[in-house]
């Protein structure tokens, strides 16, 4: 592994250690382009937020860092995208390793219809992380406490996770994706079916996770992304306009663009 | 003229009828309707007034038509009789009925000669009467007709309310089809509960859903041998069950639902537009040609096996060889409910199974078949309805000797293919052979409606749980 150590420009971080690297990314759905030669780097101990309109490619891209658009049959991805050092598209990279250590978090909750416990305990049984069912217990209650999710769930682990609201449903998703113990956490809005005060809990937790996993979020609130995130990616029309410190963007983008988003200009 | 052609003449007078109203009504919207307020536009666009009319023209014409194609055998029928002199008068109702058919052989011409000489003298008479009849018939309509399309004509007004008479009209025609539809049903029902009732008189019901004995011949002379009639059906409920729940399902679940996945999950979009028409083809192919298809190959193969390996009891009608066809047309089925449940099965769940790293098969077995098991299960309870409940494949492949076996190569028969034999061949209508076939159908009934119900109430459970 040779991560590299760069010095960031007017980071209100000290060192950082960059996890990802994506260079000269394009995504093609069938014919259409839907992402256009995107640079940028996450680094291991910010949160990296992701904003733009709806449409310019955001998800796309997000998709790409685990190769979920693998799923998609008609899409191509051109470019060089690295997990510390390996290109995760190129023949070795094991996809099932790689989604292992690079977790996702959706839009909406989607729990699977098992019970609360089996949700958490679903990636490390495919894994094969546990050799017993105290080690599994383990897993589960330190996933779900990190979640910030155990006082809530440890009465009723088997219940369905379904039947939890909405907010504790996507803290449900936050605690089976790091079951497995992964590196990178991407979150595709992963608050806009929460009210605010779900919400809240989520963004909490999201700043108590930072350090421990490098995170990417998607989000279409402004506030939101100043609020957790470190670092800032503008994206309009499936290419990357602008990318640096979320304060220096959000208080003085050097892109027209950026500013006229970020202002409210259009959305 | 016939009754079914006065019928044409009256639709003639509806079609007309519309057009004529129709034509009327386009005055009342003449000018350009989108610059008048919405209060001042009529009320009723012109296709309803003219199906207002239409229908007043149309509708009494045809009742009275269909009231007088009961009376009218009546009248004709009396018109023979007492046209006979006195001396030729019909001494019983047997005689009465003869002449009846015999003048009427010969007035449309289908006899060529009559074996009672008064029906001959009575064919002119009867020919005058019966065209005075359908003329009565014809005017009657014609004047019915004409006249309620004159009614509805003189109340054609911009603001009758045209549309909301018609909407009645059509709603009430809805109901009487639907109403039609449900009491036959229920008919049908009341008719298998009576009949079943008659053979409960004669047999116990206890004995006929507990014995072990099926030998429904009953004697018909009192010296005569073989016929002691016994009415236990559990060897056919056994049998039933052996091919259609067992054997045949043991068949259709793996491939139905194996195709099923393989079709969702893997093939590829072309290939799936492709082999999920075939798939369902095999729903279409009728069951006397999956019959033969049991009875003449598959039969035959597995009883050489059987006697090539040395399995004792094989027989050339076999359990499995019906079993086995039975499978192979319910696959369709099994596997197009399993598709639709897993097709309903949210791509967020995939998604999230594929996203912690699990694999295709992983995510199926894992995730997908759970969430899709109450529409599997449901499809798979509906298969075994439509399995018991399937005939010709067991009448041709699986035998009629009522065996209480678990050897799928030996011969067992079913409640259908009992129901078949008992009722084919001339029988006297009140035995209790006879009668019997009335509580297996019965049985038969029951069973497959329970099975029909707990199927939908999974499935639509299931369904809620995505909404
Ligand atoms: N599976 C797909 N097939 C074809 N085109 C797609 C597919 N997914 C996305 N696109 C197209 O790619 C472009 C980028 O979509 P993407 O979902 O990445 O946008 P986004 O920035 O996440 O938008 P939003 O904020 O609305 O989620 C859009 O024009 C979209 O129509
Ligand atoms: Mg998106």
């Amino acid at each position: 592994m040779d991560a590299q150590t760069v010095t960031p420009t007017g980071s209100n971080t000290g060192t950082v250690t960059t996890k990802m690297t994506a260079r000269d990314v394009s995504v093609f759905y069938g014919p259409k382009q839907a992402l256009k030669s995107v640079s940028i780097d996450v680094s291991q101990e910010n949160v990296t937020a992701f904003i733009g309109p709806s449409g310019c490619g955001k998800s796309t891209f997000l998709r790409c860092l685990n190769r979920m658009n693998d799923t998609v049959a008609s899409a191509r991805v051109e470019g060089e995208i690295k997990l510390d050092g390996t290109d995760i598209y190129k023949g070795d990279m094991d996809v099932v390793q790689l989604r292992a250590r690079v977790g996702m978090v959706f839009q909406k909750p989607n729990p699977f219809p098992k019970s609360i416990y089996d949700n958490v305990a679903y990636g490390p049984s495919i894994h094969g992380l546990a050799r017993n069912k105290a080690e599994m217990d383990g897993i589960v209650e330190g996933s779900l406490r990190r979640a910030g999710l155990w006082d809530e769930a440890k009465d009723r682990l088997h219940d369905s996770g379904t039947a939890m609201s909405g907010g504790q449903q996507q803290r449900l998703c936050i605690a089976r994706a790091i079951a497995v113990d992964p590196e990178v956490i991407l979150m595709d809005e992963p608050c806009s079916a929460l009210d605010p005060i779900a919400t809240a809990k989520i963004e909490e937790l999201i700043d108590e996770l930072r350090g421990r996993y490098a995170i990417v979020i998607v989000t279409h609130n402004m506030q939101q992304a100043a609020r957790v995130s470190q670092k800032t990616a503008f994206f309009h029309l499936g290419t990357m306009v602008e990318y640096g410190d979320t304060k220096t963007i959000f208080t003085n983008p050097t892109e027209p663009r950026t500013k006229d988003y970020i202002t409210g200009r259009y959305g | 003229m016939s009754l079914s052609l006065t019928a044409l003449v009256v639709a003639a007078l509806g079609v007309v009828a519309f057009f004529v109203a129709r034509a009327r009504a386009n005055v009342f919207d003449a000018g350009d309707l989108s610059t008048r307020a919405a209060g001042d536009r009529p009320h009723s666009r012109p296709v309803y007034h003219g199906a207002f009319v239409a229908l007043a023209a149309v509708i009494p014409a045809l009742l009275l038509l269909s009231a007088f194609s009961f009376v009218q055998p009546k009248l004709l029928d009396g018109g023979i009789i007492a046209s006979l002199p006195a001396a030729d008068q019909p001494k019983s109702a047997i005689d009465r009925d003869a002449i009846i058919g015999e003048v009427k052989g010969l007035a449309s011409g289908e006899l060529a000669d009559a074996f009672n000489p008064a029906s001959k003298a009575a064919v002119p008479a009867y020919k005058v009467n019966q065209s005075r009849l359908q003329l009565e018939a014809l005017a009657a309509a014609v004047l019915l007709a004409v006249g309620g399309a004159a009614w509805a004509f003189t109340r054609l007004a911009p603001q009758f309310r045209a549309r909301n008479r018609v909407e009645r009209v059509v709603m009430g025609i809805l109901i009487v089809a639907s109403l039609i539809a449900t009491l036959t049903t229920f008919g049908i029902v009341f008719s298998l509960l009576f009949e079943s009732l008659r053979f409960f008189r004669m047999v116990s019901p206890f004995e006929f859903l507990f014995g072990l004995q099926w030998s429904p011949q009953t004697a018909i002379r009192a010296d005569q041998a073989g016929g002691s009639g016994a009415f236990g059906a559990v060897p056919l409920f056994w049998g039933t069950l052996f091919i259609g729940a067992i054997i045949a399902m043991i068949v259709a679940i793996p491939l139905g639902l194996m195709s099923a996945i393989w079709l969702t999950q893997y093939a590829q979009p072309r290939v799936r537009s492709i082999l999920k028409p075939v798939l369902e083809v095999l729903a279409g192919v009728p069951t006397v040609v999956y019959g033969f298809f049991a009875a003449l190959t598959v039969a035959p193969a597995l009883r050489d096996f059987a006697f090539a390996v040395g399995i004792p009891g094989a027989s050339s009608e076999s359990a499995l060889a019906a079993g086995l066809v039975m499978g192979v047309m319910i696959i369709p089925f099994v596997s197009s409910m399993a598709d639709d449940s897993m097709a309903a099965v949210p791509q967020a769940m995939r998604d999230g199974s594929l996203a912690m790293g699990a694999t295709s098969s992983e995510t199926i077995i894992k995730v997908l078949v759970p969430a899709a098991l109450p529409g599997i299960v449901g499809g798979v309870l509906l298969a075994v309805s439509r399995a018991i409940g399937e005939t010709m494949i067991v009448v041709m492949a699986a035998g009629l000797a009522a065996n209480m076996t678990a050897n799928p190569f030996a011969s067992v028969t079913t409640v259908t293919t009992q129901i078949v034999t008992l009722l084919t061949g001339d029988q006297e209508f009140d035995s209790s052979k006879t009668l019997s076939a009335f509580a297996l159908g019965l049985v038969l009934f029951v069973v497959t409606l329970i099975l029909n119900i707990v199927a939908l109430r999974v499935v639509k459970k299931y369904r809620e749980a995505y909404e």
